[in-house]
């Protein structure tokens, strides 16, 4: 079984010289600030697009700015008081993160019970590992037929096509992170009497935890596009039943707009669970900012 | 306090790493172990420490057979980098073990930093172990040690990985801290120098298998000093003796006490 450990902030040294000891400033901060000074060729691209789209008049191709008007107008020109949210937003919204975070989260909690599972007896991988290894091979919209005729459509095949989708990384990360905890941090732990449950929290998991986090962030990058595939198939409401209804009705630029909401969606959901990965896994990119 | 008797491991099917290894350690007492690299020294206290079964031969600790780690035993491993849990506080390193002391946190932490004071580290309490440099977070290990009120203690090279200054400085931290807790210590090393300055008895291994082929009663001044001890008649023909032993040359029919 092989893990993903990917490409992701906590396994780089925080701070620019990786030899500081604290990362300076807010962390969300800095992210914003960072982004900006990459922000340039985003706005060079919009630009283009927006010169080429009106030169052209392509139905197809709607300017940025009138799928920045639409999308203000679908979701975002509600009262105050709903933080500017519009009904069409909450009806949209609403089941999407639902299923989408339910999804996500019974897959966190059953992977990472079946993970700790693994990741200690090795008599369960053994017996384990073919069935592991074609589940995750199997590709999770395929389950969607299989769901449907089980659930019939609405959140409950939602939600189980995007738990089952998203498993897979929670489940193999963990159980490799628990496998490979250090063999002298374990015995450290028997030497004083640290066992069970005590043993579990306060030193296999969090020896585990980087591993985990990384398990998680890809699952939760699966759970939006599952979110969103589930949706597209068997549903009537949602972002991805937004998309569908507006491809139908020819609505290009409300089409667009949904669009765009889902990549800003995905960018949002991965800087707040790196900002939360940031607060659990400091000591993790502190130390090794210093070791390297 | 400690009996081995006739303790032997091989590793599967290969040629045994100890033979009947005979030992004892008495109340109060700080014997070395030292020995040729690769001898089986770390095999041999892991299985004193009940962190492995032996093949053959058995361990006692005040008279009750070893089968998993005792109680009243803290080892102190070479590896603190390792050893160290890097997410949790010094503090919360050294207060880990007391709870199985079952005492509520206040009674934890202050422990805690009771232990962090007798090794001098009062001001890291905060810091995490990577924050610290080798010979600090090695202080921290011990001071962990400490913490737990062990009876007996084990030192698996302890002070290995760092440098010569501040090996000398752990040394009398060590002698220092026995001296206060009364503590029996079982300290390997391969370090002869060491081994006679800090010990009351040296118990010298042969390689392949390992046997004990010497037990050399130290007959040096309890307060000792890194200068005026290491200048002494006694000391200078005890490591040389302990030099011999170690590398082989004197004859393998050395009396065994």
């Amino acid at each position: 079984m092989t893990a993903i450990t990917g490409d992701h902030p906590a396994e780089r040294p925080t701070g620019t010289n990786g030899r500081r000891r604290r990362p300076t400033g807010v962390p969300g901060l800095r992210i914003l600030t960072g982004g900006a000074a990459r922000l340039w060729l985003v706005a060079l691209l919009v630009g283009c697009w927006e010169i080429i789209a009106r030169t052209k008049q392509d139905a197809y191709f709607p300017p940025p700015s009138t799928i920045v008007r639409v999308f203000h107008e679908l979701w975002f020109s509600g009262p105050a008081t709903h933080l500017f949210l519009t009904d069409k937003a909450l009806d949209d919204f609403q089941p999407s993160f639902v299923n989408l975070f339910c999804g996500w989260a019974l897959a966190a909690v059953v992977g990472l019970a079946l993970g700790i599972l693994l990741g200690r007896s090795s008599v369960a991988r053994e017996i384990l590992d073919p069935v592991l290894q074609f589940g995750r091979a199997v590709p999770p919209p395929t389950l969607i037929p299989f769901f449907i005729v089980v659930f019939d459509f609405g959140a409950q095949m939602q939600i189980s096509t995007i738990a089952f989708g998203v498993i897979w990384p929670v489940l193999l990360n963990t159980a490799d992170g628990v496998r490979t905890v250090e063999k002298l941090q374990l015995e450290t732990a028997e030497v004083f009497g640290i066992t069970g449950a005590a043993r579990l929290f306060r030193i296999t998991l969090p020896a585990a935890a980087p591993k985990i986090f990384a398990g998680l962030r890809v699952s939760l990058g699966f759970a939006l596009i599952l979110m969103v595939i589930s949706e597209l198939i068997g549903s009537t409401t949602g972002i991805g039943a937004h998309l569908i209804s507006s491809q139908q009705g020819m609505e290009l630029p409300e089409m667009w707009a949904g669009i765009v909401l889902l990549g800003i969606l995905g960018c949002l959901f991965n800087a707040v669970f790196a900002l939360v990965e940031r607060r659990f896994l400091s000591w993790h990119s502190r130390a090794r900012g210093l070791d390297s | 306090m400690l009996e081995v008797a006739n303790l032997s491991h091989a590793y599967g099917d290969a040629p045994p790493v100890l033979s009947s290894i005979d030992l004892e350690v008495r109340p109060g007492e700080l014997v070395s172990i030292v020995g040729p690299s690769g001898c089986g020294k770390s095999t041999l206290l892991r299985c004193i420490a009940g962190l492995q079964a032996p093949t053959a031969g058995q361990v006692r600790l005040d008279g009750k057979p070893v089968d998993r780690v005792p109680d009243n035993l803290a080892v102190v491993f070479q590896d603190y980098s390792r050893s160290l849990f890097p997410w949790m506080s010094v503090r919360d390193n050294v207060a880990l073990p007391l709870r199985r002391r079952r005492k509520n946190r206040a009674q934890r932490q202050e422990n805690a930093m009771k232990a962090l004071e007798s090794v001098g580290l009062p001001d890291a309490a905060a810091k995490y172990p990577w924050q610290l440099s080798g010979g600090m977070q090695q202080r921290v290990a011990i001071a962990r040690a400490l913490a737990y009120g062990p009876e007996f203690m084990i030192m698996d090279e302890p002070f290995g990985s760092v440098d010569a200054q501040t090996r000398e400085d752990l040394e009398d931290l060590l002698l220092r801290v026995r001296g206060n807790s009364g503590m029996t210590i079982l300290l390997v090393t391969h370090d002869i120098d060491e081994s006679v300055y800090v010990g009351d008895r040296v118990v010298v291994l042969s390689k392949g298998p390992a046997r004990v082929r010497a037990d050399l009663w130290v007959g040096l001044p309890t307060a000792r000093d890194q200068i005026t001890t290491r200048e002494l008649p006694e000391f200078v023909h005890l490591r040389a003796e302990v030099g011999r032993l170690v590398r082989g040359r004197e004859a393998a029919d050395e009396p065994k006490s």
